[in-house]
């Protein structure tokens, strides 16, 4: 062991065992409680991400097999309207903020800083603030909803219906609220993504040499930055309406009910893509394993994934095509709608072309991409359909566009999550998931989810808008409903076992090794799970396939410090070593300043004076996280 | 291994306590809604027992046990905001402010404050102008319509008052106590015949 | 055409076999007709392109593959097979969002319709407000809408309150009621008949209870309606209604309801001042008789919990003769 002239230990002084043992020491968290609280590894954070989305994932499920619980029969009694306006709101909201996003973001927590071959993500403390953020707002949600406070309008809470006049009580600000806490934790950690992904990636991964997974998060990330400022003004617009009786959407004094409409769905369609981009990398990623070699188009791939975001924004007013918007707009927005399914159509063709190439093995996570390609392109094509306007104007809140949302989010982002789940879980446990169970689950949840959600195409053209918490006996529709909720019992048996098999796989699943799949990015080049500073020596990369290219050693960046947290700062486009930059160590700071932001977020749904005393304890937390302590991560 | 189940461990139980402290910090504010009035209950509601002058008086028992709904219910305080505007309300009292009738917003109950007089007031109507309203409107009607009127007349805010209407903005919202803020004005739109000014 | 029907409507069909009266796939109305047109020929398209797209995917995961060496599939090949099918999409793209655009023109209000109505939502019941003229006075109904067949009918959509869709998809698409805006809609029924319609949007805790019927009837019946519907309402005959009329105008049933002719000139309920010759009470919930009556007047919550009528009490003999009356309100 020997120290360089200034001191400092490094990694080229050390054998491999004492780099392990040294590297150890400085990137673990205490043991115990403390260490719990105060970790910012991405690792435990993406892990703890990933189940407490998951969680909200089958409360989510709970609430929708109420549902139909309620709709199987004409005029049941079983939930009343107010409960059951409360249930679909909270399945729509949950589902979408607190599931949908975060897990999608999580996933990414995890795999972006593995997959670009650093040893944390940039800013942790903020992403441990993120994901503290994100859990308050679940619980607000939730806990609201226990008590009979749960917000009952809608997940896109229109006005005037969500607004002070007609919207009793504090549920909408409950809503409008939950919103805040989760935007602030997406916004947190779409930030760090861009960072982590253009200033941390391993030296010699140029921008055309980066996964298709982690291009798929920056464009996402992108999308979170420019999306997330309209809901913000959205919804703190409708709790100052409420709150203190501003006039935003008020039209006698001058505000507008499509107002909200216009904020809200300039957020929530690029919000779909947020949804969806990510899947279409975790796709790409299990296809390029499964077929065995990389996915057809490269560049034509990353061109989709830009073009998707970019059109994502110019769409919006497809939402609004029965508002009563003037008919030329209307049909401009009719072709930029049906635009992006160019870009959609083309990383189709991309993946088939790539799996026609390559010889598909046919594992669990290859199973769902396969279900993910059947059920997508049919959500694809009915999203074609409500682009037109006067198709629109038929199916427009009915069950044809539950079934289109469903197709498209479930079939579309959840099937390439349960797929990448049961690729990735060997990352992220150590252990393996079993395969029969696994094919018993996709074919649980692939027919479940057919036989649940095709026939409400039908009956939305057999005129049954969605939203209704019962139905006459005379209308046509008992048929249908009775055995979507038969087929409803089928999916939920696959999502049951899908836990089962998670927690069981977790708790005592076959070990696995550092690469089970024989994949080609840098995740599997490390340790399965990997140790707490992910590569003992940074990876250098030379091609997009570092696996498959070098199997036998791969080359590695040599002269980090180990006395600190060390990692490594390249340039943007070419990913030329910059400079050894340190990352931040653990600190219960962040922990402190999301309770703070917490009770002021809770308390300004009571009170604006929240915004004043509130900040107080914000300030005093944010004074302490910043605070100099001399460290040398914090110095440098 | 191990240490990592101690950890989710703990998470677990800083879970539990978040949950616990939450819930209870909203337990109080619950909104339970009641859609429909057993019968029984509403007509119970009728027993109101005044004093001989008519202004105070005690709400029948059924009141407290139903915990004091129209008060503090928000759905009752906005169902009793649409029949202010339904039942005529604003043609003697405006938004409030009063007009051919008493002001809500001045500070001055000519019968008191208690949501009792204010029920006894529009159920059964009161000299130099008030009718009742006993044939017009349900019992439960008349409470939250009371509710309504006492909010919009309280001197500190409630939480559970709603916001503005959607409508022009004419004095400040019902949840912003602005009883305390008119109350320097005194009682304004006082008509000599609706009595002895208090 | 016949065959792309068959496709788009196979399994609608074999589920339904119903009356049709509120289904996009049995329209009844011009613009209905229109979209029903466009709706089976986009799906016909998408559903080709879907079986192509599987049978792609079927032979590119089993297609015979050599066991030891896979003659590598040229790049060349796959780039133009690729580009040929991003090239038909974006055809094929081209051709609905043309097709949308015309059916857009033809689904448009004319320039002078011959009858207008308006239609004002609200939580959960529909006011229909017939504008007079020199020969009729105006009046108004409600969830029961009267057109001329074959006739050009503009409705005007308002809100008092939130914001409603109407819909009746056997007619029309649908179109938001929104307040403080105005919109309007085209109505042409080319067949004789009642269709049913329901509010799309949600609006709060009834908004399943929230039908509206529109009859379409030859011009002459229509007129005929629509003078009866203009008459101030009838004094009842029998006794028991007779007693009705008394008690509805002594209980808080008049504050809040309007029977042309009386002293009930209340505005925040619906009309009733025929409300016998409507089909259905309670926006779409029951049809109207007297038993369907006496159960909606003496416990509305528990039918529709959440709507806007209280729970009157009732001695059984006074919920008798307002049943009574109201049924006599033809």
């Amino acid at each position: 062991m020997t120290r360089s002239k200034d001191g400092e230990l490094r990694d080229t002084a050390l054998s491999d065992r004492e780099l392990k043992r040294a590297l150890a020491v400085t990137w673990s968290a205490p043991p115990g409680l403390w260490g719990a609280l105060s970790t910012v590894d991405h690792k435990v954070i993406g892990r703890r991400y990933v189940a407490t989305a998951f969680v909200f994932l089958a409360l989510g499920g709970v609430l929708s097999m109420l549902m139909r619980l309620q709709l199987a029969q004409p005029e049941a009694r079983f939930i009343g309207p107010d409960r059951y306006n409360q249930i679909f709101t909270m399945h729509g909201s949950n589902m979408m903020f607190l599931f949908a996003v975060p897990v999608m973001q999580a996933m990414a927590i995890y795999f972006v800083p593995l997959m670009v071959g650093t040893r944390n993500i940039a800013f942790p403390r903020l992403n441990a603030f993120s994901y503290w953020i994100y859990l308050a707002g679940g619980l607000l949600l939730w806990i609201a909803f226990v008590v009979d406070t749960g917000p009952d309008v809608g997940w896109f809470a229109y006005v005037p219906l969500s607004g002070p006049q007609y919207g009793a009580g504090k549920r909408a600000d409950v809503w409008a609220q939950m919103i805040t806490f989760t935007e602030v934790s997406a916004l947190a950690i779409a930030v760090e993504i861009v960072v982590t992904v253009f200033k941390q990636r391993a030296p010699g991964m140029s921008l055309d040499r980066l996964p298709l997974f982690v291009w798929s998060m920056v464009v996402t990330s992108f999308l979170v930055i420019m999306a997330m400022p309209a809901i913000m003004i959205a919804s703190t617009s409708l709790i100052l309406d409420r709150l203190v009786g501003t006039h935003f959407f008020n039209p006698a004094e001058g505000g507008d009910a499509l107002l909200w409409q216009h904020l809200f769905w300039f957020f929530g369609h690029p919000e779909v893509y947020i949804i969806f981009l990510p899947a279409v990398g975790m796709v790409s990623t299990i296809v390029a394993t499964f077929t065995g070699r990389p996915v057809f188009g490269y560049l034509a791939t990353v061109m989709a994934l830009i073009a998707t975001g970019i059109l994502a924004f110019g769409l919006w007013v497809h939402h609004m095509f029965v508002a009563g918007l003037p008919r030329l707009g209307e049909s401009f927005f009719t072709a930029s709608s049906m635009a992006i399914a160019v870009p959609a159509g083309l990383q189709i063709f991309c993946w088939l072309a790539t799996i026609w190439a390559g010889r598909p093995v046919f594992k669990t996570p290859f199973l769902f991409v396969i279900g993910f390609m059947v059920i997508f392109v049919i959500g694809g094509l009915t999203g074609v359909m409500v682009a037109s306007v006067p198709f629109d104007t038929q199916v427009h809140d009915t069950y044809f566009v539950v079934a289109h949302f469903h197709y498209v989010l479930v079939g579309g982002a959840v099937f390439p999550l349960l797929g990448a789940i049961y690729y990735w879980f060997p990352k992220l446990t150590g252990r393996t998931m079993s395969e029969p169970f696994g094919r018993w689950v996709f074919g649980l949840i692939f027919v479940g989810f057919n036989l649940t959600f095709f026939p409400m195409h039908i009956l939305g053209l057999q005129g049954m808008p969605r939203r209704i918490y019962t139905y006459q006996p005379e209308m046509p529709w008992s048929g249908l409903n009775m055995f979507i909720s038969l087929s409803a019992i089928i999916l939920a048996a696959g999502f049951l076992l899908f836990f089962i098999d998670a927690i069981r796989s977790a708790r005592s699943g076959a070990v696995a090794t550092a690469n089970p799949w024989g994949a080609s990015t840098l995740e599997w080049a490390t340790a399965s799970p990997p140790p707490p500073y992910n590569f003992a020596r940074l990876p250098v990369v030379d091609s997009r396939e570092p696996l498959w290219t070098e199997p036998a050693e791969l080359r590695v960046a040599a002269g980090l410090g180990v006395d600190r947290r060390e990692l490594l700062i390249t340039s943007v486009a070419e990913a030329v070593p910059e400079a050894r930059e340190s990352s931040v160590g653990n600190s219960i700071w962040p922990l402190l300043a999301a309770l703070a932001t917490t009770v002021a977020l809770v308390w300004s749904i009571f009170s604006p004076w929240a915004v004043v005393w509130g900040s107080i304890p914000v300030a005093v937390s944010l004074i302490g996280w910043f605070w100099p302590k001399g460290v040398p991560e914090d110095e440098s | 291994m191990k240490r990592e189940i101690s950890h989710s461990n703990v998470a677990f139980a800083a879970a539990a306590i978040a949950i616990g402290i939450t819930s209870a910090a909203l337990g109080w504010l619950r909104e339970p809604r009641e859609l429909r009035l057993d019968p029984p209950v509403a007509s119970g509601l009728d027993g109101l027992r005044l004093m001989p002058n008519g202004i105070s008086g005690t709400p029948p028992e059924s009141y407290f046990a139903l915990g004091k709904p129209y008060e503090t219910d928000a759905y009752n305080l906005s169902q009793g905001k649409r029949l202010y505007a339904w039942f005529g309300c604003p043609a003697c009292h405006g938004d409030g402010r009063g007009g051919a009738g008493p002001s809500f917003l001045d500070g001055w109950w000519l019968y008191g404050p208690e949501i009792v007089s204010i029920v006894a007031s529009i159920r059964d109507g009161r000299p130099h102008g008030m009718p009742p309203f006993r044939d017009r409107m349900t019992i439960e009607q008349i409470w939250q319509l009371a509710g309504y009127v006492q909010t919009i007349g309280a001197y500190t805010p409630k939480v559970a008052a709603p916001g503005r209407d959607d409508d022009k903005q004419t004095r400040p919202a019902e949840n912003r106590g602005p009883a305390k803020i008119l109350f320097d004005q005194g009682p304004v739109g006082v008509h000599p015949d609706q009595g002895p000014s208090p | 055409m016949k065959a792309a029907r068959v496709v788009a409507l196979g399994l609608g069909a074999i589920a339904c076999g119903c009356s049709g009266n509120q289904s996009a796939l049995h329209p009844y109305g011009a613009p209905a007709i229109h979209v029903e047109h466009l709706i089976v020929g986009i799906v016909a398209l998408c559903t080709v392109v879907w079986v192509l797209v599987m049978a792609t995917l079927g032979a590119a995961l089993w297609r015979r593959r050599q066991k030891k060496v896979e003659t590598e599939i040229s790049q060349q090949w796959l780039t133009m097979t690729v580009t040929a099918a991003l090239a038909l999409t974006v055809i094929l793209i081209a051709g609905m969002t043309i097709a949308s655009f015309y059916t857009t023109r033809a689904i448009g209000l004319p320039a002078k319709a011959a009858l207008t109505i308006t239609l004002k939502a609200q939580q959960w019941w529909w006011q229909v407000t017939y504008a007079g003229s020199a020969a009729m006075p105006g009046f108004q109904t409600a969830n029961e809408i009267h057109i001329p067949v074959g006739q050009d009918v503009q409705i005007l959509l308002e809100s008092a309150d939130v914001i409603h869709s109407f819909w009746v998809p056997s007619l029309a698409g649908k179109q938001d009621l929104v307040p403080g805006r105005s919109n309007s809609l085209l109505l042409r029924a080319e067949k004789p008949g009642v269709y049913r319609g329901q509010c799309a949007e949600f609006c709060g805790l009834q908004h399943s209870h929230m039908a509206v019927l529109v009859i379409a009837e030859a011009p002459a019946d229509y007129t005929r309606w629509a003078v009866s519907q203009s008459a101030d309402a009838i004094m009842p005959a029998g006794p028991d209604a007779a007693a009705g009329r008394t008690a509805f105008l002594a209980k808080p049933c008049a504050a809040c309801h309007t029977v042309r002719g009386t002293a009930a000139t209340g505005t925040s309920g619906p009309d009733l001042t025929h409300v016998g010759s409507r089909q259905t009470i309670a926006a779409g919930l029951v049809e109207t008789t007297r038993g369907s009556l006496a159960a909606w007047i003496a416990d509305p919550q528990t039918l529709k919990p959440g709507n806007n009528m209280p729970m009157v009490p009732l001695t059984s003999f006074e919920l008798q003769d307002i049943s009574a009356y109201m049924e006599s309100l033809k």
